[in-house]
Parts: structure tokens; sequence; C-alpha cells
């Protein structure tokens, strides 16, 4: 009840103080055009704004420990999160700042214009790929390599059950978890790329088909993909899942094969209608039929007339449509269904280790455990969304 | 107002048929297993004598269309079949008291229809305002801060989100619970409490999407010549928004809103594992590990449903929104 009415609070004094620093605004300025076109809600917002951050800035600057020598969690998680968040700002502004100074003249005028959050998106994504690439480079310890200690919290404090050793801790059955975090990025990219490039090849050529071909074929193909889009993804792939582990556990196959081919065959009803109408609207264009007098054949018209006028909003497509599958795993493998252990697998380290969540007010490292993983995934999926969110941005013509 | 009543009729006759294709989908699909559901009740240690009198049991010496034709009529009379495991249970114990499918799911689906509905109440009007005010402040700092959150907030996962609310809100500031096992026959306060936490973790992943693609329709619609044309004869902003805008916005906003409610049946699975709440994702989610396939069957059928009729509903309201089919010449 005190949260409530401290909220409520917050916010009339936010709305008295929005419309005072208006007036007093006008005021102070012999109405100035600023002040006096101020619509209330820009008032309100600066108001409230500068309340946040002194709030904020008044529980950053609490003790981490309170007087009975319990930790105080708040402060604590409060310190993280704003280290984090500004630690992965000053990384992205550094590597901007190294992109302007250095390269060609094209790469100088690209950084330029870029926002801080392009910027952490295409390092992030560097970043991860390099790690994707080479595993075995910076883990520390092997993927299902199982120490003597399980449950040893993160940061390496004795004190606090951590190891030196084990700088983020170690799972429920003794693996290091930074070597699993790092094995994680090389397995679930993998799963990702491969479905995502699948989805792209079966949607892309079905629907690039149907637009050319039109009559039967498009209405057999889109009427197919649309039954197939009337029963929701994630539980259509828990369904097909579910029978395809009997497949597995009878004739031997790996799960990851039709894990892959699942996610992209039902995925790909998604590409094939962009494929469709991206390949409608270029078919109609007059260099098509100028193509199609001069007698080319399909193959021609597809790779060298189509293929290049598509590929804009196909790329935009295939950052979303990845991030779209890496979350579709990520649930998955929560859920018990997806990467199977002992592969590691960020989803599953998530479910196992989440109890620890609970322990937060007295054991804040130990919380940390089951938030790495679910942070690793949320990062990559920010950064392609970023990335993503600044090429249609450029794109789109759409500006202040 | 008869060509309208032609339509929905089409549309509705389109629902019916997808419907049914996606049930002939779903038995095929359930029907792909290597060996048949005898087999994969019994287990492997089971006797071939065992496994032909379930098989009897199960109707499965019949041919394959007739199969599918008495599945489909049983769903249709509300006979969803009995779950393996209770077949397990009364073939090894020999009890007779078998609780059907139907009588599982039932007060499951209760509990996940106020779920899905607690968390659109909250949803839909909170992401329409924010979705407004960023097009209409667009590129202002509030914007670029609703983007921004928007964006962390689709880009994690859900049970990112749900532990980052358990954490913050349950366990630190011990405000809402951490999980959500409500019991029949609690009050409606109680219920509410139970469901917060649940509810806001899916309140956050649809206001995500649903507030980008507001701003995005409205700012579509905020380019074109007749708002121009309000403003520069001089209307207020307010009465642009009110009186030319929204009635145009209908459309667009009505589709927003329905596929981001369908986006809330899929959200609904990973949730109610997260918060062990006796909704019908968790249901599934446990058959799907068990590989309780009658289970399985009945839950995609009931997403599956739910899916088809709200968009149909999108479909529907759409066409009545336009003024053009509204007021035929």
């Amino acid at each position: 009840m005190s949260n409530l009415l401290f909220v409520i609070a917050v916010l009339a004094a936010a709305v008295v103080g929005g419309y005072l620093f208006r007036l007093i605004g006008q005021k102070t300025t012999q109405n100035r055009p600023y002040f006096r076109d101020m619509p209330f809600l820009v008032a309100f917002g600066y108001v409230f704004g500068a309340i946040l951050i002194f709030l904020c800035a008044r529980l950053y600057l609490q003790p981490t420990t309170l007087e009975s020598g319990v930790p105080n969690a708040v402060t604590i998680f409060f310190r993280w999160t704003v280290h984090l968040i500004a630690g992965l700002a000053l990384a992205a502004f550094l590597f901007r700042l190294a992109g302007r100074n250095i390269g060609t003249d094209g790469s100088k005028r690209l950084f330029r214009q870029m926002p801080i959050t392009a910027s952490f998106g295409i390092l992030t994504i560097i970043l991860y790929c390099i790690v994707a690439l080479m595993p075995e480079v910076f883990a520390p310890y092997g993927e299902a390599e199982v120490f003597a200690k399980s449950y040893v919290y993160p940061f390496g404090d004795p004190a606090a059950n951590g190891d030196p050793a084990h700088i983020l801790g170690t799972d429920e059955i003794g693996r290091d978890i930074l070597s699993r975090l790092i094995f994680a990025t090389k397995n679930t990219m993998f799963i990702a790329l491969a479905a995502t490039i699948l989805a792209f090849l079966i949607g892309g050529i079905a629907g690039l088909a149907a637009a050319i071909f039109g009559g039967w074929v498009d209405s057999v193909i889109s009427r197919s993909v649309d039954v197939l889009m009337a029963i929701p993804a994630l539980i259509f792939q828990l369904l097909l899942l579910s029978i395809a582990s009997f497949w597995a556990n009878s004739y031997g196959i790996p799960m990851v094969l039709f894990m892959i081919v699942i996610i992209a065959v039902i995925d790909s009803t998604r590409v094939f209608r962009l494929a469709r109408s991206v390949g409608l609207g270029i078919v109609a264009m007059d260099y098509i039929e100028a193509a199609k007098l001069r007698g080319e054949r399909l193959g021609y018209l597809i790779t060298r007339e189509i293929l290049p006028n598509a590929m804009p909003p196909f790329l935009v497509e295939f950052g979303l449509r990845f991030c779209f599958v890496f979350l579709t795993i990520a649930s998955l493998s929560f859920l018990g269904m997806g990467i199977q252990p002992p592969s590691a697998d960020w989803g599953t380290m998530v479910r196992k280790l989440a109890d620890f969540i609970k322990f937060a007010q007295f054991l804040p490292n130990a919380a940390l455990l089951p938030l790495f993983p679910a942070l690793a995934i949320a990062i990559l999926v920010l950064a392609v969304n970023f990335v993503v969110d600044w090429i249609l941005d450029k794109s789109s013509g759409l500006k202040g | 107002m008869g060509s309208i009543a032609k339509i929905i009729a089409q549309r509705l006759a389109l629902g019916v048929l997808t419907l049914l294709i996606v049930s002939f989908v779903i038995f095929v699909s359930v029907n792909a297993l290597p060996g048949d559901f005898a087999q994969a009740i019994m287990g492997q240690g089971a006797t071939e004598e065992a496994v032909t009198a379930m098989r009897k049991d199960l109707g499965l010496d019949q041919p394959y269309f007739q199969r599918y034709f008495s599945w489909l009529g049983n769903i249709i009379t509300g006979d969803l079949g009995i779950s393996f495991a209770q077949m397990n249970f009364a073939s090894n114990l020999g009890g007779d008291q078998l609780i059907s499918v139907a009588d599982q799911i039932y007060p499951r689906f209760i509990n996940t229809m106020w779920l899905a509905g607690f968390a659109a109440l909250i949803a839909v009007p909170l992401s329409l305002t924010i979705g407004v005010l960023a097009a209409l402040y667009r590129n202002s700092m509030f914007d670029r801060i609703a983007n921004i959150g928007a964006l962390t907030s689709i880009s994690s996962p859900e049970f990112f989100i749900a532990y980052i609310l358990v954490l913050f809100l349950a366990v630190l500031n011990p405000v809402f619970l951490p999980v959500a096992e409500v019991t029949p026959g609690i009050t409606l306060g109680e219920r509410l409490y139970f469901l917060a936490l649940p509810a806001l973790t899916l309140t956050l992943v649809v206001t995500a999407h649903m507030m980008r693609m507001t701003r995005a329709s409205i700012i579509n619609l905020l380019a074109s010549p007749y708002i121009e044309m309000a403003r520069l004869k001089g209307v207020s902003p307010m009465r642009v928004i009110v009186k030319h805008a929204l009635p145009n916005a209908l459309a667009p906003i009505i589709n927003v809103i329905a596929l981001n409610l369908a986006y809330l049946i899929t959200g609904v699975v990973v949730v109610e594992v997260v918060f062990t709440y006796p909704g019908i994702g968790q249901l599934f989610v446990d058959s799907v590990i068990n590989r309780d396939i009658p289970v399985i069957q009945a839950c995609v059928m009931i997403f599956a449903s739910a899916y088809i009729l709200l968009n149909l509903t999108a479909d529907i309201l759409t066409i009545l929104s336009n003024p053009k089919l509204r007021h035929p010449k």
C-alpha cells in the first residue's frame, strides 16, 4: 500500500511541479516562445524525469550493507544494472569513436551518422560472432567438464561461496558457467543461423515463384501458408518437436536436425508472405516486362533482375527473423524441448538455475546465476534489433 | 447492409474451413508417429497381445480417414479423449474412474482466460496511449525512450522479463507473489493479486509490439494530405486527432490489437511455466514433455481455435469500421 501511495505522490508532485516549472519559466524569461508554447505534457515530462533521476541517484548512493550486516540487495542490483548499461554504452561510444577515425572514407562517413544504439548493435554482433566461431579459445574449461563443487556463486569471493577459478560460478552439477555460456553461443547461434537461412531458402523461393507464376501456383502455396499460419508458431513447433522426439529415439537421428527443419518450415511462412509481396511489386515493373520481351530465361530473371532489387527488404527481414528464431530456440530450450544436454544452451541454463532468484534478498551474487544466460540472449537480440531499426530508419526516409 | 452481411458470412465460412483444415493437419502430424499410439502408451516392455488389445480399444485398427472423422466428431461433441497418463494408470492399477481430457482442460482453460484477459485489459489502453503519444511527439525524448524501452522488451525472452519482474517486485520488494498457484474458489481480489506478476509480464511483452505498431500506423496516417489540410485550416491538434485521424486509424488499430492478443496465446505458455500457474499452457508443456498425445492434440486445437477466432474477429471489425462498406452508394 505504501508503495502505491509513493507512486501516486511522485506523479502528483510531477503534475504540480510541471505546472510551476512552466509558469516560472514564462515569468522569468518574459514569455519566450519556448516556454509560452510548451504543452503541459512536455513540462510534466521534464519534471518527472528530474524526479526519477534524483530518486535513482539516491538509490545508487545508498550503502551496500545495512546496519544489521544484511546486504542491501536493492542497491546492489541497481548498481549492477547501472554499471552494465553504462559499460555497454561506453563500449559502443568508443567503438563509434574508433570507427570515425579509422578506416576508409566510406566507413568513416557511415560511423559519423550512426546513433549510439546502432554502434552498440554492430559491436555486439561482431563480438558474439568471434566468440561463436572459436569458443575453445575463450572458454577456460571444456563444455561438459565437471568440477567437484556445484553451485559456486559468481565473482570468485571465497567468503561469499565463490571460487576464483570459476569467475561466474558453477551450475547444478559443477560445470563452469562462463565456459557453458561461451559454448552455448556457438550452439545456439549455429542452430538459429541454419534455421533462418533454411527458412529464407524455402520461403524466398516459394514466395518469388508464387509472384512470378501467379495463377493456381500462387493460390495453392498461399492457401497452404494460410493454414500453417493459423496455428500459433510456438505451439505448432512444440507439437512437432514432441513427435520428432519419437522419431529421434527410434531411428537415432539427431534432434538438432529436426529442430532446424521444424523451426525453418514454420518460420518460412512469414518469409513467404514478404517474398511474395516484394516479388509482386517488382514483377509489375517495366524493366521486368522488358527483360521478358527480350526473351530472358526464368533463372536470369530471378538472379539478375528480381533479387538485386529485393535485397534491402530481405536483409532487414533476415535480421528480424534471426531474432525471432533465436528467441524461439531460447523459449523451446527453456520449456525443455530445445537443445538437449550435454550441449550447453542459454534457455536450459536459465530454467535449471531459476530458483536462485528467490534468494536475491540475502545472496545477491547467487541470484545472478540464472540472469547471466538470460542477459546473453537479450543482449544479442537487442543488438540485432537496434541495427535493423537503424537500417529501416535510414532507408525509410521518414526523418525528423 | 446486405453486402456487409454477405462479406461477414463469407469470412465466417472461411474461418470454419480453416479450422477444419487445421484439425486435419494436426491429425496428420500426430499420426506421423513411428509405430503407433498403442505402442507409445504401453511402452517398450508391453506384450504383443496387450498392444493389440489397446490398439483395438483406441480404434487404431480402423482406416485412416475413418479415424480422422470419428476424432473430429468426438471433438465437436466435446469428447477430447483420455490422456495416456490416465490410461496407463488404469491399465496398471485397474481403476475405472478415468478423468477425461475435457475435464482436465476445463478449469485450466478458465484460468488461462483470466490471465490473458487481465493482461489484455492493462496492455491495450496502455500501449494505445503510449503509441499515439510517441507518434504525436515523434523524435522527442519521450519517443526515443519509449522506442528503446519497446525494443528492449521485444528483444528479451518472456522468461527473462518474468524473472526480472520477480526479482524486483516479488523478492527485493515483496509487493507481489513470485508464484501464482491459484486454487479453485478464491475470491476475485485474491485472484487478481496472484495474477499481478504474470499479467504484468505479458503486458510488457505485448505492449512493446502493440505500441510500435500503433505508432507506425498513426505516423503513416498523419502524413496523409487531409490531415495536413485540417492543420492548415487551423483545427486544434486534439480535434485533428479525434475527428480526422482516429476514424481512419480504427481499422489498423483493431488489427494491431487482434494480432497482439493472438500473440498473447503463445506468450501464455512460457509465462504459465515460469509462475507455475495452473493454466492450459502449463498443461500443454507438461504433456509435450511426457508425450501425452491426446492432451497435446486437444491443447493445440484449443490454441488454434482461439487464434483463428481472434483473427476472424479482427477481420470482421475491420470491415465494419470501414465507412466505404458501411455506407454503400
